[in-house]
Formats: C-alpha cells, structure tokens, sequence
C-alpha cells in the first residue's frame, strides 16, 4: 500500500513537472497530493485496525476477574520480647495486636481478585495468607451496582466501616501498624460476616449514612468466632461528610457506633489466668481526614492528616479466673491517634504519628477487686511513632518506620521495622 | 389544622412548579469531556468536571466530592482505555447510581470511538505505567474529537430524548464550526511536519501523529515514572547530538525536567495547555488547539 503512494506521488510529480507553469496542473497536482494523503491516511487506519482487532483476547480467560497480590516483608528490630507484649490498661484483644516477631519475617501476601458479576452485582475476595502457612479471607463480598437513589448494599465479609483506619487494608495504611486504639477498641480490624446498607445523599456536599448488622465474629463481640445464635450479634451506625475547601483540599469526617453483647469474651490475663466477660460493649468513633495537595495534583507534593477518638462503655459481668468468681464490671475507656504525612518529593515522604489511650479506673463489684485483674490496672499508654518511605512508582514502596511505644506499663519498647510493600498485577484503587 | 393543611398543599404545588427533571447532569473525568459535552449539550446540560487542566488524570483522589457529583450523574464521559482507573472504579462503586455503570447508556468512553496509537505489543509493569488499551490522551488529535462528538451527541439523544433534537442540531453545528477549524489547523500546523519534539509524557502522540512532529524522546524515563536526573543526562547527551526543535510539557507536570534540558540544550521549552483550562486562551476546544498550535509555532521558528 505504501509502495502504491509513494508511485502515486511519483507519478504525479512526473506528470506535473513539465506543465508546472499552468495553473490548472498545478490544480491537478494538488488534486492528486491530497489523493495520496488520504490514501496514506487510510492505510494508517486499516493498518490500526488491524492492530486493534488482534489484540483483543478471545479466549475464556478474558471474562478473569482483575487479579492483584500484595507481598510484604519487614525486618524489625525490637528492645523489648514481642512475646511480653501486652497493653496494659486494656483487656487483651486476641487479635493480632503485637509488633511481630523479631529479625526478618514475610508480612501477610494478600492475593485480590475483583470483577463484575453481571449487571448487578460486583464481587470481591481478598485472601491474606500468614507467614505461618495459614489463608485466611480478609474479606469476601458481594456489593450491588443496580441499585439507584444512592444506595449500594454489601454482604459477605468486609472491613467494618467502624472509624476510617479500619476499612483500609493493611498494605496502604501509611505506617506499618495500626494505631494503638484500633488494636485495643477494634482487635487491630475488625471484619464481620454480615450486611451493610449505605446511602449517599444527592447533595454535592458529601454525605452517607449506613448500617451494618454483622454476626459478630471478632473482638468486641465475643466469644470469638461469634455466638450460636440466630439474628444478629453486632451493629454498626455509620455517618460521613465530606467535601472540597479551597483548591487543594479535601475532608471528611465521621461518626460512627459499634455496639455488641459479648457473651463469655474471654481473655488470658498476663500472668497465664483466663478471665471472660458477658454484658454490654458500646463503642464511640468519631474520624476526621484532611487531604491536600496543590490543585488537587499529589503527584509532587501532598499532606494527608488523619485522627480518631474512640470511647467504649462496657458493662456487665466479668468472670476471674484467679478467684473462679464473677461479679460486676463496668470500664469507660478512650483513646485517640493523631497523624500526618507528607510528600516533600515525588516518591518519597515523611509522617509522624502520636497514639494515646486513656484506660480509666475500671469499676468491680464484689465478689471481685482490682487485684484479680492486674492487666485492667488504670494505666494510659502512649506511642510516638516517624516514618519515612520511598515509593519509585505506584506499585512499590520501602518503609523505614521507628516508634517509642509505652504500651507497657513498666518499659519503653523501641521499635525499628523496615519494610517493603509492592503490588503485582491489576491496578489498585484506594479509598479516600 | 387548616393551616398546616393550606401550607402543605402551597408547597406542594411550589414543587411541582419546579422543572421537573431539570437538565442532563455529566459528570466528565476531564475538562476535554466536560467541554465537548458542553458544546453538545448547550443549557440542556449541567456539566462537571471531574479533574482541571492543572491535575494528573492518571492520579487522582476519589475524594468525597466527587461521589457526592457522580451519585447524582446522568451520564459519565471519560477518556477510558485505562487512564482513570486508579480512581474511576472506586467512584462507581460507591455512587450508589445504576445509570452510569459499565454497560449502560449513561457510561461514557471517549477512547473506544477512534484508533488508538501505541498498543502495547508486551505488557509488562517493567515497562513502567502502560495501557493495554493503548495510549488513552486521544482528544490531542482534533480529528478524534470529530470522531467522538457524533457518537456522544447520540448517546445524550439517547438517555434524554426529549432534547435529542436539541443535541443533533448543536452537535451538527459544532461539528461544521470544528471541521472548518480542522482545515484552518493543519494549514497553520504545516510548518510543525517532521519537527523533532520531546514530551514529558506520552500524552501528546496523538497531535504528533496528526501533524506529523516527530517525537524524539520524553522527559519521563517510562511512562508514568517521574524524571531522573540519569535519563536527563542521557537526554542531554542525545539532544547534542540530534537536537529537536522544542521540549514541551503539560501544566500539571513540575517544569524543572523541561528547563533543565532547556537550558542545557538550548532547546525552547514550553507549556502547552495539553486540554481546556490549561492556558488562559484554552478556554474551550477551540482556544485548546488555537493556543497549542500557536504556542509551539512561536517555539520552532
């Protein structure tokens, strides 16, 4: 086809050199160039069609859902024994609360796959596999797409929309652990087995409501794996606004209510005693996020401040397992994180984190005291944590972090990881 | 109790006194869209723009504000082939609106209307951020824009019949005004065939292609991996020995990579409004290409 221009071109030249004086061959050449042009045009065309319509895949595999896996690894160096590990002030979660293990050690590989179902539902299946060789389903759900007027229904097993921090999954939290008030409120994050109900309100100013009725599969409800019961065991309330100021900022801010029943929550005092508790389990979460970036472009600078405060009233009946009596409990209990990070650089930023839990005086009818339960002396742990991290594109990132946690009562763990998270495979997106 | 009474049926007849289902609501990923949608759409339209000529489409946060637009949205215009998906999925996902999901009328993707440039023959994240769909900024090429606006026209036409009328006579309109502007654009761009240019990103290929410049490198080592002072280097080199005519970026890139090369090279760099908004004179697709042209004229003289 080119070869066909190009002799096309040539021929006309020939044909229009010798009567170059004449207005009219000139017209004619002109004629003839654009013939060619659009001939050339044509077969750039054909040729990108081609192109196209081979490189469109025809096999089963192209209805595969959108696969990703995220790898972790951290090298951490700790002064004090992760196996001591405790918060002391505060009931023993039973989840994975503790700094890790020292020396280096593979972080939870999560393996994602996502797709549309059909045009009404869109699935989702995040596995996280242990570097103790266990899978776990970090969340497995289903999610509407059809409904209209703003509501959107998920059911399956998902992060809780309790606070922010809880429903944005480990790999993208910006510092290697969770806050200390996650780890003692919500077990580190909590997922359920269970429904929500969202609403965005058609406002432009940003506003949800939602609920969510869950099984109660984890701290704070109890026992673990969730009562044998029908109906629900756990629900949530949730509310958010959000918005614009400026150009360059972004906010939202939440509020949010977990309440449970814990029935037998048990928990393994330090001193090797199991102790569990039955009763009422109210939790209070107000959050606030705080993005800004120059004309919303975070490519080369940005700042991102993040806090919560979080306030648990429990009461009810606690059981020790020193004096093998039950009597009366009641604890109101709060904590609150307060953090920023910035990208001073394209790839790379800094951030600092301040967490602080208050533990109150815990209050025991008799037969019970204070003595049975050292681990519920009052005590407010603090922690300062910097990071730093490198991110050479959108799909890797090294971490070195350094924390001063005062978690326990009687020493100052100093703690240095450094960490690599990359992802492989489809293209991320995070929530605001 | 008459009074109440009195005062719902009073407020009752002020709503239904209001427009019922007032306009069309777009939201569009880019002032490309928005604009094109404007042009069509006229005062049937209620357009937003997701991004500014000042934002990264390929980094964008799906902040608050924007779900609180696209729960409301009738029809949702974006680029496609990948460019926004960092951001774009997780919008629809919580918008709560069935309208706008793939699939649907109101689901909009320029890119899949015209011939895309730049397949990928491998796909591999080595190669940094590529598309597999191809290189998604197709709007730099006024012809794509004649392209897409007959197909967007109909999809308004279609997802509001009432003003489908509305939507073929301006779209008629535009598309006469803009085939004009074509032929006037490819008789200033003739001096630009063949010119040597170096890029930022790759966004600008398909305004290569059309006017024939040659692209002689990018600022960007890999798509979408920002400038390294190696690959300037090497850039430098390159540029002493095969000089282009002129370095260019868009206004959301950082002009340091550019004034470096500049000033080492003695090559003119220049901003140019890469889509509506992005220069003072870009004020819509018309002033985009005008100033573009222009702007890259002045450079190679």
């Amino acid at each position: 086809m080119y070869r066909k221009a190009t002799m096309a071109l040539a021929v006309a030249a020939a044909l229009g050199l010798p009567h170059a004086a004449t207005a009219q061959t000139q017209d004619e050449l002109r004629t003839l160039r654009e013939q060619v042009r659009q001939l050339d045009r044509r077969v750039t065309d054909a040729e990108q069609a081609a192109i196209q319509a081979s490189s469109r895949p025809a096999s089963e595999s192209a209805m595969n859902p959108a696969v990703s896996v995220i790898l972790n690894g951290i090298y951490s160096n700790l002064s004090q024994d992760p196996n001591t590990f405790r918060i002391n002030g505060f009931a023993p979660t039973l989840g994975d609360v503790g700094p890790g293990v020292r020396g280096f050690s593979l972080g939870e590989s999560e393996l994602a796959l996502a797709a549309n179902i059909d045009h009404h539902f869109r699935g989702t299946l995040i596995a996280s596999i242990s570097p103790d060789d266990t899978i776990g389903v970090e969340e497995g759900y289903i999610q509407t797409l059809s409904l209209s007027y703003g509501f959107t229904i998920k059911a399956g097993r998902f992060f809780s929309a309790v606070g922010y921090q809880n429903q944005i999954h480990a790999h993208a939290w910006d510092f290697t652990d969770a806050p200390l008030a996650n780890k003692v409120f919500l077990g580190n994050q909590l997922n359920e087995d269970g429904i929500q109900l969202k609403w965005v309100a058609p406002t432009d100013l940003y506003f949800d409501v939602g609920i969510e009725a869950g099984r109660g599969r984890q701290f704070p409800a109890g026992p673990a794996g969730g009562r044998n019961k029908n109906g629900v065991s756990s629900g949530t309330l949730f509310a958010h606004i959000g918005g614009d100021a400026g150009m360059g900022t972004a906010w939202q801010t939440g509020v949010s209510y977990l309440g449970t029943s814990p029935q037998d929550r048990a928990f393994e005092d330090p001193a090797g005693t199991t102790n569990s508790f039955t009763g009422q389990s109210r939790l209070w979460v107000l959050d606030g996020i705080l993005k800004w970036a120059p004309n919303y472009n975070p490519t080369y600078t940005n700042f991102k401040l993040q806090g919560e405060y979080f306030r648990r009233k429990e009461d009810g009946d606690l059981t020790s397992g020193t004096a093998g009596q039950t009597g009366g409990f009641a604890s109101v209990q709060s904590g609150w994180y307060l953090q920023g990070v910035y990208q001073f650089v394209p790839m790379w930023r800094v951030g600092y984190r301040y967490d602080r839990l208050n533990s109150g005086t815990p209050g025991f009818s008799a037969p019970l005291d204070a003595a049975d339960f050292p681990i519920l002396a009052p005590y407010n742990p603090t922690r300062h944590t910097v990071m730093v991290d490198w991110s050479p594109s959108e799909f890797s990132r090294v971490r070195l972090q350094a924390a001063s946690d005062k978690s326990r009562g009687d020493v100052t763990d100093n703690q240095v990881f450094l960490q690599y998270i990359v992802s492989l495979g489809a293209h991320g997106a995070h929530k605001f | 109790m008459k009074a109440i009474l009195r005062f719902v049926v009073a407020l009752g007849s002020a709503l239904a006194a209001l427009p019922a289902a007032a306009v069309l609501n777009v939201f569009a990923c880019e002032p490309e869209w928005s604009a094109l949608a404007q042009e069509l759409g006229g005062d049937k339209v209620s357009v937003y723009s997701a991004t500014t000529a000042l934002q990264d489409p390929h980094r964008v946060e799906a902040r608050p504000s924007l779900i609180a637009r696209i729960r409301s949205a009738d029809l949702l215009v974006c680029s496609g082939s990948e460019l926004e998906i960092g951001w774009v999925p997780l919008l629809l996902t919580q918008s709560g609106n069935s309208k706008i999901q793939l699939g649907t009328p109101g689901y909009f993707e320029a890119s899949q209307y015209v011939a895309r440039l730049e397949i990928p023959k491998v796909i591999d994240r080595a190669l940094g951020d590529i598309h597999p769909g191809g290189n998604p900024h197709v709007h730099t090429d006024p012809r794509n824009i004649a392209r897409i606006a007959p197909v967007l026209m109909e999809r308004m036409a279609q997802i509001d019949p009432a003003n489908a009328d509305s939507y073929r006579s301006r779209g008629k309109a535009f598309l006469e005004r803009w085939q004009a502007a074509i032929a006037r654009w490819e008789q200033q761009a003739a001096p630009l065939k063949g010119v040597p240019i170096v890029v930022y990103h790759k966004d600008f290929s398909y305004f290569i292609n059309w006017t024939g410049m040659r692209e002689a490198g990018s600022l960007e080592p890999k798509p979408g991996i920002p400038p390294t002072p190696s690959h300037l280097a090497e850039l430098v080199d390159q540029m002493k020995r095969a000089p282009a005519k002129v370095i260019i970026y868009s206004p959301y890139n950082s002009p340091q990579a550019a004034e470096f090369l500049s000033g080492r090279t003695n090559i003119p760099a220049v901003m140019i409004p890469f889509t509506v908004g992005g220069t003072d004179k870009a004020k819509d697709l018309f002033g985009l290409f005008d100033d573009t042209i222009a702007r890259l004229l002045g450079a190679v003289k």
